[in-house]
This record gives C-alpha cells, structure tokens and sequence, in this order.
C-alpha cells in the first residue's frame, strides 16, 4: 500500500499518552511497578511458610487479589507480604507498591498495617486516574483481610474487625450489616446474600466488596 | 521501536488518495450546498456526484442513501426511526393466523436484535423496550458467534416490525448469513400480502412481516456490499472504518420506508437527517468505498492469510488461549484471542510498552465494569471476557509485523500469568 501509519512519539516501553499529557495514562511510579513488580508470590513459593493470608474480588469482577503474609507472632510485625493480582495495571502496581509499604523499615507492626488506606497507596504511586480508584484499589482489603486471618489464627478473634455500618452498595443502600445478618440467616454465597437484600444487582462493581464480607462474617461465625 | 498497529477495527488511518479527495471540499470549494448560488452550486454537483457512486456500489438509487455523522447515528436513525414511525396502532395477525382464523392479537410492536450487536443497535433497543413500550427479544449467538436463519424467523411475530443483525461483528469479527436471512423475511412478506390480499380481511389487520437493517460498519472492507443481493432494507456504513474520515456515515434506507426524523431544522437529506452536510467527509467517505471494494477481493485474501498465521502461530506458542468466533467464517482482518488467567488491559499495556496496538473486551478499557458483552453472548465466563484481546488487521499489516507479534507476546503472556492466582477452567479453552 502507499501509505505508511504516522509516526508515534514516546520511549520504547514508555506508557505514554500521545500528547505527553496528563490524561488517563498512569505515573511513572504506577508503570515502574506495572512493568517491574515488586514481592509477588513466586510459583514455587511454599504458602505454609506464611502465616496469614488474605483475598478480594473474583475474576468475575475483573479483579481477584489474593496476599500471603508473614508475621511475627511476638513483635506482630509485617515480617514478608507477597501477592498474586489479576487486574489491569493499577491493580497490579497498587498491590506491589502495598506490598512496599508494609515491608519496608523492618515492617509494619499490624495496627499500623489495617490503618492503610486506598488514599495512601495511590499517593506513593503518585495519583492514579479517578476512575481507576474505587474498582482498582484492593490490597487494602486483602491486607485487613489477612491480618483478621492472623488473628482468627492465633486465636485472637476479638482483634478481628470489620469497619462499622457502612453503606456497600450505594445504589441499594445494603450495609454491612445486612451482609452479617444475611450470612448469619445462612447466606453464604453472593447469589443467597443478593437474593435477601439486592445488594450489587445492576451495580457489580460492588461485588468485590460483598465477596470480601462474606468471606469475613463466614470465618467470624462459623470458622 | 517497532510500531504495530492491529486495531483497524477501532479505527483505520485516511488513505492519502482520500485526503486528495476531500482537501478541496476542505479549502476553496466551502460552499453551502443548499445555496443557491455558484459557489454552493458546485459544492452540491460534487455531493450528488458522491451519492451516485456510492449508490452504484452499494446497487441501490442515490436518494436511498442518508448521510449521518457515522455507524452510531445511522444505527439510531434506523432503530429508533423506522420503529417510531411505524409503531402498529391496530390489532394484526399473522399470515399463519389468518389461514387459522385466529382472531388479531393487540400489539405493542416488537423488535428482534441480536445479542451481540453493536451497542448502537442494542442500547437504542433497549431504550425502546425500557421507555418507549416496545418489545424486544434478544436473540443469542452460537459458541461460534453466527446467528442462524431459523433462529430469526422462528422469533418472528405479527407485530415485528424490525430485524437488526450486524453483517460482521465488530469484536470477533463472525459474518452473519445476512443474504440468507434478508431472503428468508422478504419471502415471509411476500406470503403475507398475499395472503392480506385473499383473505378477505383488512389489508391492515394481517401483519405484512419486519423490515430488516443490517450493520455493515466492520465489513464493508472485506465484504459484498450489494444491498440488492443482500435483501436488506436498510444498512448501516461508516467512513473511518474503511479508511476514510471520521464522523461520517450513511445509512441506506429503502424507497418507500417510512423513518421518523432523530433531529429536526432543515430539509436536508429528505428531512430525515437536517444539517448543512459535511460535504468532505462525505465526498472521502464515497473516495473510500470505491477503493475498498475496488480491492477487497486481492486484500481479504492477503489478510486472511496473515490473519490464519498469527492465530496458529499463538495457538503453537502459548498454552491455555482460546480463539473466540468461528475460524473461517470471520472477517479476514479479525483475530480475538481469550488468553486465559489474565486481564486483558494489563496485558494491553505491556503491548503498548512493545509498540503493538491491540484491544480488550475486558471491562477495564470499557466506561462500565461490564466485560464485553459479546464475549459473554458466546456463553463464555466472565473471566474469560476480561482475557479477550482482538488483534484486527488492515492495509499497514506485513507479515514482519505478525512475526514480530508471534515473538513478542508469548515472555509478556507468561509474566502477567506469573502475577495471577486465577486458573481458568480447561473446559474454556480445551
């Protein structure tokens, strides 16, 4: 043919946007971590050499997380936290930087740990676009996921926590407290928790958050 | 840097000979062609000539042709148009009903799509049955992505009054049986005037049978595009699909139908679609069907060849993909890959990094967190929608390119795997 595609600027392995802009693309914080992860869980890693472990979402949802976590039992310490992310590239960079944060300087202790916030990570990434935020940002919740499991582990179940009422699904206003008392009437899967109280049905985006509830009223009461 | 671009289906660059053609729409030739003077004069001598020789193409009469601002607007015009204004007001029966003497049934008037059209059709569907008291039925594709004959007249009822099924899907580039289905309805009319006519009834109470619009944005590259022998009665084409501008289309409307108007102001384009006319895009978009037909034979089968290399060069380099659409009854530039336990946005930007253009089904590049709908339309998971990837080929793709495509993504494959705890079901892609 005659004509040839046009030029395109940017670096060779550069995430770039075409006018070098600030539009949706990611940070260079957000793509260093994107293409060189940091402390993912290695396929021939032992998982009982950790003592706590942590999931959120599901494939179905376009993100599943799950974190494996090492912890001192004396000083209560992050002593090791790896991590296996299907996602889009935030998803992926915002767990290996979480993965970061908990581990370096000799480690978070877990207090420190569950006071993370998604706000946190993505400053140390530097920002991320808006509307990767909420569906993009798991690690927290798969890391106060994991820490109530260290806790139900070590027989320490009064230290498990689950944030007050809140609402989960803005649009059929269901809180979490209607996920623990669905699960208490024996809901134990997302399809019986939609089934009582609506929460998600034309909203998924909730759903990763819902599973994690589940999950965390399933183990608290019935282990 | 290598510099791959495989997303032709999303948009194809203009071709210069097509540029040629619209700069002096562009430049000196600036008049209104509805004025009535020279200078508009002979801006609307080149707007008719362009209408001529597309409709000469497409075999149908020049004042058949609306000219829209692209697939989208000619989808909703021919949606929402054809079923506004003809909305059944009386009881009908069908052809069949008559013969029974079954009495006439009170209608709201129904409209049959495909799952897996272009959501231009579909959301314009929707937004009939959820406000306007249409009904609609939502016909699912097989796991290889075609819609049969039977499965479109069997869903026929006496108040449907449109079939809309896309001639190639634009994701996973199936080609649906268009002659074979357009036939099939123009024979189920034809029954029904006669039976309309010798049963004694009012011709308006025997329903006389749908009108049938195709969506020919991704084929008319590749495809034959002879409304005539496709037994359309409207079709939908896009310039910047086939290498011409963008934000301009047309919509091929029967003589005879009867559309009601999507915008209102001016008596261009027969009224149905008002505006001074984007005299440019349309004079490139007729530039650009001449070229494309005029080479599609020699280009489908130099694609196809390219486009079976990469699917079997990934099929042997990489475990665990899935080839989603039927293998030979697609599109020659079309190849959509599901690569299995990985997100298809992550791995789009790691062919970025590598300069290879590609897009996903996966929910992440989408506005909503819906993975595509036509991935999961083939009854697929949706884990494996979110993996989809379409490589969609064009004039720019050499064979260097697919080699270097084949080399490059089985190392990135194999690194985001690393990163995932999913494990699709084998039963997805054994």
């Amino acid at each position: 043919m005659s004509y040839s595609q046009p030029p395109v600027t940017g670096k060779a392995g550069d995430v770039t946007t075409k006018d070098g802009g600030k539009s949706w693309f990611y940070t260079d914080v957000v793509k260093d971590h994107f293409f060189n992860p940091r402390n993912f869980m290695h396929e021939d890693a032992n998982p009982d050499d950790y003592n706590a472990i942590g999931k959120v979402g599901s494939p179905a949802c376009g993100d599943e997380l799950r974190v494996w976590m090492k912890v001192d039992p004396a000083s209560e310490r992050v002593l090791d936290f790896r991590w296996k992310t299907f996602g889009c590239g935030s998803a992926i960079a915002s767990t290996s930087m979480a993965s970061v944060m908990v581990t370096e300087n000799g480690g978070m202790t877990l207090t420190e740990a569950r006071t993370i916030k998604p706000q946190h990570i993505m400053d140390r990434l530097g920002g991320l676009p808006a509307r990767k935020f909420h569906c993009s940002v798991l690690c927290d919740k798969a890391l106060r996921d994991a820490i109530n499991d260290f806790y139900r582990r070590t027989d320490q179940v009064d230290k498990m926590v689950v944030e007050a009422s809140r609402i989960i699904d803005p649009i059929s206003k269901v809180t979490d407290h209607d996920i623990e008392e669905a699960v208490l009437e024996g809901a134990t899967t997302i399809e019986a928790v939609q089934a009582k109280t609506k929460v998600g049905i034309g909203n998924p985006s909730v759903l990763p958050a819902v599973e994690e509830l589940i999950r965390f009223y399933k183990e608290k009461y019935f282990g | 840097m290598s510099n791959v671009y495989l997303d032709h289906a999303a948009t194809t660059p203009l071709d210069p000979r097509v540029l040629e053609a619209m700069l002096p729409y562009l430049k000196e030739n600036f008049g209104n062609p509805s004025s009535f003077h020279s200078v508009g004069k002979e801006v609307k001598d080149a707007l008719d000539d362009a209408r001529t020789r597309m409709a000469t193409i497409l075999h149908v009469r020049a004042d058949e042709l609306v000219f829209t601002s692209g697939g989208t607007e000619s989808d909703n015009l021919a949606v929402l148009g054809f079923c506004r204004a003809n909305r059944p007001s009386t009881a009908l029966r069908s052809a069949q009903e008559v013969r029974e003497h079954t009495p006439a049934q009170e209608v709201r008037g129904h409209i049959i799509v495909s799952a897996f059209e272009h959501h231009a059709v579909l959301e314009a569907a929707m937004h009939l049955e959820k406000k306007e008291g249409f009904e609609v039925t939502y016909l699912s594709p097989d796991h290889d992505g075609l819609i049969s004959v039977d499965q479109v007249m069997s869903a026929i009822r006496p108040d449907t009054l449109l079939v809309s099924i896309m001639y190639a899907n634009n994701e996973i580039g199936t080609i649906q049986p268009i002659a074979e289905i357009g036939n099939a309805i123009q024979k189920y009319r034809a029954d029904a005037t006669k039976v309309a006519v010798n049963s004694g009834f009012k011709a308006t109470s025997v329903a006389s049978g749908p009108i049938f619009h195709s969506d020919a944005c991704q084929a008319t590259g590749f495809l034959d595009v002879d409304v005539e022998k496709l037994h359309v009665d409207m079709m939908t084409f896009n310039g910047s699909k086939m290498y011409g501008p963008k934000g301009v289309g047309a919509l091929y409307v029967r003589r005879g139908l009867k559309l009601q108007p999507l915008q209102f102001g001016g008596t261009q384009e027969k009224s149905l679609r008002p505006g001074t006319e984007n005299v440019a895009g349309i004079i490139g978009m007729a530039k650009a069907l001449e070229l494309v037909q005029a080479d599609r034979e020699q280009e489908s089968q130099r694609l196809t060849v390219l486009r079976d290399t990469l699917i079997a060069g990934i099929r042997e380099r990489i475990p665990k993909v899935r080839l989603n659409g039927h293998t030979t009854r697609r599109l020659p530039n079309n190849v959509n890959i599901s690569f299995m336990d990985i997100e298809g946005e992550a791995f789009i930007l790691y062919l970025d990094a590598a300069g290879i253009y590609a897009s996903t089904g996966s929910a992440c590049t989408s506005t909503t967190l819906d993975p595509s709908h036509v991935i999961l339309s083939l009854g697929l998971p949706y884990e494996v929608a979110h993996g989809s990837v379409r490589f969609s080929l064009g004039h720019s793709t050499t064979m260097k390119d697919i080699e270097y495509v084949l080399e490059t993504i089985p190392p990135l494959v194999a690194k985001l795997r690393a990163l995932s705890p999913v494990r699709v079901d084998p039963k997805y892609y054994e």
